[in-house]
C-alpha cells in the first residue's frame, strides 16, 4: 500500500511493522512526530506495545535497555542533544549485547541552538559499538528499520537508523508500506538466548576484571565484523519479499568514473543529480553513497574506487582538530591498498546550510584542478 | 544438651542471598537485601545501579543471589526497572516483582530524576533504597543522605557535612505514589511485613531502609544492629508508612525517646562534634519528630 | 538450612567458553570468606535459648539451624561479632582465631 508520509513517520511505520513491544522516548525537535505517531498507534492498538513517557533521553535508553534484557523488542528515537545525553547508555546497550533499534534525526549540536541538519550528533557516537545506517529516502527508512531489527537481533548488537533533520525527517515522499504479514514472515518474534527471568536467574553486567573484559569486547568486535555479510544476506531476503535491496552502499556511475564523490544522507541523493549534470558536460563523475557507516564497508569502498583517478569525500560533519569523519574513515580504508589514489576531503552543510548540486560541482572542480590535496580539508560554502 | 524444643523463626528460613559475598563485616546493606528478598520471594528481578551491591553480589562470572539481576548505570535504577517491567509484561510475565535496588547516592542524588519520573508515571516497580548515608562504594564520600555533622572524605572534620539529610520520604510522598515505608535492619520482621505489603501493591512503591556501614561510619562491626535499633529509639530514623502520599502511619510509637548522644558516640564519623553542635542536631531531630507526629495525627 | 555446599571456581581458557555478555554462570560459594576472620563466634549450646536471633541478624547467612539449634558455618563466617552482641543470654563468645 502506498502512502505519502514524512521521514519521521517512516520511522514510526518501521517500528510498528517490526512489532516493537516497548517504546521509551522523550521529545526533541525534529524527532517529535516519530514518537507522536507511535503514541497514537499504541493508543488505538494498531501497535501492541508499551509506550513509556520517560522524563529524559538518558532514561529513554535506560528503559529500552531494561525492556530489552527482559526479552522485549524495543525502539526509541532521538536527535542531537538527546542523543548526546544518551551517550553513556549507548555503551551500556552495546556492551550489554542488547538489540535496541533507534531512529536518530541528524541535528546539529548546540550551542548556539540549531535544529537543522548535520551529522556530528550521530558520528560522535561512532565508537559506542552501535551499527549506523544513513538513509536518503523515506522508503529507505521504513525498509532499513525492519532490516535493522533482524540484523541486530541476530548479532545482539544495537543499531541506529539516521535521517537528516527536515531534509528527510519532514519531507513527504511516496512510500510503499510493506505488508504486515510479509514483515512477520521476514522478522519473527524476538527470542533472545538469555534474558532477565526468575526461571533462569543470572546476574548481568557485573564487575568484570581485566581477566575477562578483554575477551568480552573481542567478542563484540568479532560479531560486528559479521555484520556486512549479514546485512547483505538479510537484504537479499528482504528483496525477495519486497522487491527492494538496500545493501551497504549505493554506487552510481562509479564503474567508469574518473572522480568519485563519497557522500551520505540526503546530500548523497543531491550528488546523484549533480553527477548526471557533470556527465552531460563531459566530466566522468560517479557517486558512492555510504548507507552503512558502522560496521564500516571497507571492502565495498576499496572495490568501488579501484579504477577511479580521484576520490572526493563530502562530509556534513567535522571532528574538530582533525578532518571530516567519512573522510578519515575512507582514507583509512584505502591506506595500504591504494596509496596512490588521491583522496580529497570537503566539509559542507554544517548547521543545515544547504548542499546544492552546485556545491558538488565546486567540489569536483577543485579536485580535478589539483594532482593531490594541498590542504588538509577544504570548506565549501563558508563565507570567508 | 538440653531436650530441644522446636525453634520458631520469625522469618522464613529460605535464603535468597548467599554466603561468600563480598560485603564488609557487619554490613547493613546485606541484611536489608536478605530481609526484603525473604518477603518478595524468588519471582523477583533486581535492577542494581552502581552502589555497594554492585560489588557485594560478586564479580563476573558469579553471583551470590538466587534471583536474576541486571546491573545498570548509576542514575538509571528506576528507569531501567520501568523498562524491565514493561518488557516483562509484553513477553507475558505479569507476576515477577521488578525491584530497583539502589544505595542512597544513586537514589537521593544522581538517580533522583529517574526515580521522580517513574513515580510520576506510577510505574509498577518497587524501589528500595538502602541507606548507608554516603557514597560508600567509592570510598565514603558525602551524599545528600549524609546526616548533618558527619565526617566523610569530602566533608572532612573542618568542613563536616553542614546540610541536613534530604527528606526522601517527603519527596516521594509529593508524587502521591501508593506506598512508602521506612525500615531498619534491627527490625527485620517490620521490614519483611512492609516488603510483603509493597509486593502486593500496584504502582510505584518506595522503601527506605537504614543500613549501618561500619567501614564508612567508623563503628564496630558488631554494633550494626545496635545502631539500627538506637536510630529508631531516638527518633533519628522513625519507622512509618505513607499511603497515597497522604496517610501517615507510625509503626513504632516511641514512648521513651532517647537523646542522640549514645548513638553518636558509637560512630567515629561523629567523634569531632562539640556539645553545641550535638545540641543543634538534637533540636533538629526533635523538630523532625514533632513534624512527623503531627502528620500522623492529622492524616489518621 | 544445612551447611552450604561447595561451588567451583570458574576458569575460562578461551573466549569461546565465555558467554556473549557479562553474565553470572556460577555462585559465590566458591569464595570462602571465613578466611577474613580474626575472631570467631563460639555458641554455647547448653545455655542457648533457641530464640533464633543470631540466625536472624547474621549478615553472611553463616548461622544455620540444625536439630533446632544454631551452628556457625566457619567456611563463610566473617567474624563480625553481631551474633555475640545481639544474643540475649550472651551465650556466644568471640574467640581469637588460632594461626
Amino acid at each position: 500500500m502506498k502512502k505519502v508520509i514524512m521521514g519521521n513517520h517512516a520511522l514510526s511505520y518501521g517500528a510498528m511493522l517490526a512489532r516493537s513491544q516497548v517504546i521509551a522516548a522523550y521529545p526533541i525537535t525534529p524527532q517529535t512526530q516519530v514518537v507522536e505517531l507511535l503514541s497514537e498507534m499504541c493508543a488505538d492498538k494498531t501497535l501492541d506495545a508499551r509506550f513509556i513517557k520517560v522524563e529524559s533521553e538518558h532514561s529513554a535508553m535506560a528503559a529500552c535497555i531494561g525492556a530489552s534484557i527482559a526479552g522485549a523488542r524495543t525502539f526509541t528515537a532521538t536527535s542531537s542533544q538527546g542523543l548526546a545525553l544518551m551517550h553513556e547508555m549507548l555503551h551500556w546497550a552495546s556492551g550489554g549485547r542488547l538489540p535496541v533499534v533507534m531512529g536518530d534525526i541528524n541535528r546539529s549540536m548546540g550551542p548556539g541552538w540549531s535544529i537543522w541538519t548535520d551529522q556530528n550528533d550521530s558520528l560522535s557516537q561512532r565508537d559506542t559499538g552501535w551499527m549506523q545506517y544513513y538513509c536518503a529516502s523515506n522508503q529507505e527508512v521504513v525498509d532499513t528499520v525492519i532490516q535493522a531489527f533482524k540484523v541486530s537481533e541476530q548479532l545482539a548488537i544495537p543499531s541506529m537508523v539516521v535521517l537528516d533533520a527536515f531534509a528527510l525527517s519532514h519531507t513527504y515522499e511516496v512510500v510503499e508500506i510493506p505488508d504486515q504479514g510479509k514483515v512477520d514472515a521476514y522478522l519473527p518474534p524476538f527470542k533472545p538466548q538469555v534474558r532477565l527471568t526468575p526461571d533462569d536467574p543470572h546476574a548481568f553486567g557485573g564487575l568484570t576484571s581485566p581477566e575477562h573484559y578483554f575477551e568480552l569486547r573481542y567478542k563484540l568486535q568479532k560479531d560486528m565484523e559479521k555484520a556486512p555479510s549479514l546485512i547483505e544476506k538479510t537484504g537479499r531476503e528482504y528483496e525477495k519479499l519486497f522487491g527492494r535491496y538496500l545493501g551497504l552502499v549505493d554506487d552510481y556511475l562509479c564503474e567508469d568514473a574518473e572522480i568519485i564523490l563519497v557522500t551520505s544522507g540526503t546530500a548523497g541523493y543531491t550528488a546523484r543529480g549533480a553527477v548526471d549534470d557533470m556527465r552531460k558536460s563531459g566530466i566522468k563523475a560517479g557517486n558512492l553513497r555510504v548507507k552503512v557507516f558502522r560496521p564500516f564497508p571497507f571492502e565495498h569502498i576499496r572495490r568501488i574506487v579501484k579504477n577511479a583517478k580521484k576520490v572526493a569525500v563530502v562530509d556534513r560533519n567535522i571532528s574538530y582538530g582533525h578532518h571530516g569523519m567519512f573522510f578519515q574513515e575512507v582514507k583509512s580504508a584505502l591506506y595500504g591498498y591504494d596509496n596512490s589514489l588521491p583522496v580529497f576531503g570537503f566539509i559542507a552543510g554544517l548547521g543545515g546550510r544547504d548542499i546544492m548540486p552546485s556545491s558538488f560541482r565546486e567540489v569536483v572542480e577543485i579536485a580535478l584542478a589539483k594532482d593531490k590535496p594541498e590542504e588538509e580539508i577544504i570548506w565549501i560554502g563558508v563565507k570567508r | 544438651m538440653k531436650k530441644p524444643r522446636t525453634m520458631k523463626l520469625s522469618l522464613p528460613e529460605e535464603e535468597l542471598v548467599g554466603s561468600g559475598n563480598l560485603a564488609c563485616q557487619g554490613c547493613g546493606a546485606t541484611l536489608a537485601m536478605r530481609y526484603v528478598l525473604k518477603a518478595l520471594g524468588q519471582r523477583t528481578v533486581l535492577c542494581i545501579p552502581a552502589c555497594c551491591w554492585s560489588v557485594i553480589d560478586g564479580p563476573f562470572p558469579y553471583s551470590c543471589l538466587g534471583v536474576p539481576v541486571f546491573h545498570c548505570a548509576f542514575e538509571t535504577a528506576a528507569s531501567t526497572a520501568s523498562g524491565v517491567k514493561a518488557g516483562l509484561e509484553m513477553v507475558g510475565d505479569t507476576e515477577t516483582t521488578v525491584v530497583a535496588w539502589g544505595g542512597d547516592g544513586g537514589t537521593f542524588d544522581i538517580g533522583i530524576q529517574a526515580l521522580s519520573g517513574a513515580a510520576e508515571r506510577d510505574d509498577d516497580i518497587l524501589y528500595v533504597c538502602y541507606d548507608n548515608e554516603a557514597y560508600m562504594n567509592t570510598g565514603i564520600q558525602r551524599s545528600s543522605a549524609t546526616p548533618y555533622g558527619a565526617w566523610t572524605t569530602t566533608t572532612p572534620v573542618k568542613h563536616f557535612k553542614n546540610r541536613p539529610k534530604k527528606d526522601i520520604a517527603a519527596i516521594m510522598a509529593a508524587h502521591r505514589i501508593p506506598y512508602i515505608a521506612t525500615g531498619s535492619v534491627a527490625y527485620p520482621e517490620d521490614v519483611y511485613k512492609k516488603a510483603k505489603k509493597a509486593k502486593d501493591t500496584r504502582g510505584t512503591r518506595f522503601l527506605h531502609i537504614y543500613a549501618p556501614c561500619p567501614t564508612g561510619w567508623k563503628s564496630r562491626p558488631e554494633d550494626s544492629i545496635k545502631l539500627a535499633r538506637m536510630v529508631v529509639q531516638n527518633c533519628v530514623f522513625p519507622l512509618y508508612e505513607i499511603e497515597n502520599g497522604e496517610k501517615y502511619t507510625l509503626n513504632i510509637k516511641v514512648k521513651d525517646k532517647k537523646p542522640i548522644d549514645d548513638y553518636l558516640k558509637l560512630q567515629g564519623r561523629f567523634r569531632h562534634l562539640t556539645p553545641d553542635q550535638i545540641q543543634l542536631m538534637q533540636e533538629e531531630v526533635d523538630r523532625n519528630w514533632q513534624r512527623l507526629l503531627k502528620k500522623t495525627e492529622t492524616s489518621g | 538450612m544445612t551447611k552450604k555446599k561447595d561451588a567451583p571456581k570458574i576458569i575460562f581458557k578461551s573466549e569461546k567458553e565465555m558467554p556473549m555478555m557479562p553474565m553470572s554462570i556460577g555462585s559465590m560459594l566458591h569464595n570462602k570468606t571465613g578466611a577474613w576472620r580474626n575472631i570467631r563466634p563460639v555458641i554455647d549450646l547448653q545455655n542457648c535459648i533457641q530464640c533464633g536471633i543470631c540466625w536472624k541478624f547474621c549478615p553472611d547467612m553463616s548461622i544455620y539451624i540444625e536439630n533446632e539449634f544454631p551452628y556457625v558455618d566457619y567456611d563463610f563466617c566473617k567474624g563480625c561479632g553481631i551474633c555475640a552482641e545481639e544474643c540475649p543470654v550472651k551465650c556466644i563468645a568471640m574467640v581469637e582465631e588460632e594461626k
